[in-house]
């Protein structure tokens, strides 16, 4: 558990210094979404409609802008390599740097929403099911992005392979996220999209530091 | 008495064997200098002593038992030094060093480690304001900040200058009284000439057209 503190200080400490990063993926987040109502038209209830849906899939390509950066620097300079070499099994950093990833990235975007929200006129019914959604769903976006990102160390042009490797991982999280919300303002009951995330992410838990540890080790033998 | 030692490795890189049937044994005290051409498979070799690959044939083993058995437990016991530095460049030197000593355990011997090569007054500095030489004293610093029995280094010379390299020296001369283990690949003198030299070259294997 210490060691897991100091991973995440340290990749707190590295985010803040270098700044920008989180930064980064809610000006695009924001960005992304604005431009909606430009391309669409400004029709109230159209934006409504579509609102759900848009804030989703630009928060999940906002979550994967960073995702390259996660472990990319670290193995280029060495960090990765000794990371690997601690009496700690290597699991355990690589939840640790998870968890500083969404501290950066998920935190930031969740912050964000509520005032996308607004910009795009979702329903009052939808607002509280769209900022639980993203709560759950994006540490589990963090989570199966971390499997992509140590997939793609050592290769060239990896940006586009992880996004090829790792959007249709999304898939299931988007559309339980959407539903839910879309669920919301028709009046149904969330509960159980609500309950499948949860689930997701209880699965992602376990599964993908240890993918991810996995596919760092392999990484490191070339 | 602890003793490493490793028995008939074999290690392939791509197609190509890059040694075949090597043994070697390290005991308490002792050093081991690889030697040999380059390619010939020094920094390799180390990196399967490390346990960052697996060797195709052969076993290593710390005390009898094989290291793939319990990977942390070996880890606990060595620091490796390799090419990359692994300093962060937004970190200054005394964050750099103390972070990797407290993934080792609570107790940090920063001043000491600061110390013995000559980077006190660095303490402050970033991590991008460094030179090769400076990066290189900062990663040889961070293997004495948190004690462990092996030391694994891959050219630890390269960049330093003859102050360092003499603070080197100082290091593994007082790291081998305590009773800990060198096995270090190195084209300079590094004070090991009392050390068992294990020459790469005759691990080689030749392929000749018959």
């Amino acid at each position: 558990m210490r060691v897991f503190l100091s991973v995440v200080k340290r990749d707190l400490r590295l985010a803040q210094r270098q700044g920008m990063d989180s930064i980064m993926v809610v000006a695009f987040f924001v960005i992304a979404v604005v431009l909606f109502p430009f391309g669409v038209g400004p029709e109230a209830n159209i934006l409504a409609r579509i609102s759900s849906g848009v804030i989703w899939v630009a928060a999940l390509l906002a979550a994967m802008l960073s995702l390259e950066r996660l472990f990319q620097i670290d193995y280029e300079d060495g960090s990765l390599e000794l990371m690997a070499l601690q009496p700690i099994p290597l699991e355990v950093v690589v939840m640790a740097k998870i968890t500083a990833h969404w501290i950066t990235t998920g935190l930031p975007l969740l912050v964000a929403t509520p005032l996308l929200a607004v910009f795009m006129n979702l329903p009052n019914d939808g607002f509280w099911v769209l900022v639980l959604t993203l709560a759950i769903g994006t540490p589990s976006l963090s989570l199966i992005g971390a499997i992509g990102a140590a997939l793609i160390l050592g290769s060239r042009r990896g940006g586009v392979l992880l996004s090829l490797l790792v959007l249709p991982l999304y898939i299931p999280v988007l559309i339980f996220g959407v539903s839910a919300i879309d669920g919301a303002i028709s009046g149904l009951t969330v509960n159980a999209h609500l309950l499948i995330m949860s689930g997701l992410l209880v699965a992602a838990l376990p599964l993908c530091p240890w993918a991810s540890a996995g596919a760092i080790r392999q990484a490191l033998e070339t | 008495m602890a003793l490493f030692a490793g028995k008939n490795l074999l290690c392939y890189r791509g197609e190509r064997t890059v040694f075949a049937d090597l043994s070697f044994r390290c005991e308490t005290g002792e050093a081991l200098v690889l030697r040999g051409p380059n390619g010939t498979g020094k920094s390799t070799l180390l990196r399967l002593m490390a346990g960052l690959l697996k060797a195709h044939e052969g076993r290593l083993s710390w005390e009898g038992e094989d290291i793939t058995e319990e990977p942390e437990e070996h880890n606990a016991r060595l620091h490796y030094v390799g090419h990359a530095d692994a300093v962060k460049s937004v970190l200054n030197v005394k964050e750099n060093i103390a972070f990797w000593a407290e993934l080792r355990g609570p107790s940090v011997k920063l001043t000491e480690a600061l110390d013995a090569f000559g980077i006190a007054y660095l303490a402050d500095v970033p991590g991008r304001f460094l030179s090769a030489g400076q990066k290189r004293r900062v990663n040889l610093a961070r293997i004495i900040a948190s004690p462990a029995k092996l030391w694994l280094l891959d050219e630890p010379t390269t960049a330093l200058d003859a102050s360092a390299v003499a603070d080197l020296q100082r290091e593994i001369a007082r790291h081998r009284a305590n009773g800990g283990m060198v096995i270090a690949s190195t084209h300079a003198e590094i004070g090991l000439a009392d050390a068992n030299v294990l020459n790469m070259d005759a691990f080689q294997l030749r392929i000749d057209a018959a």
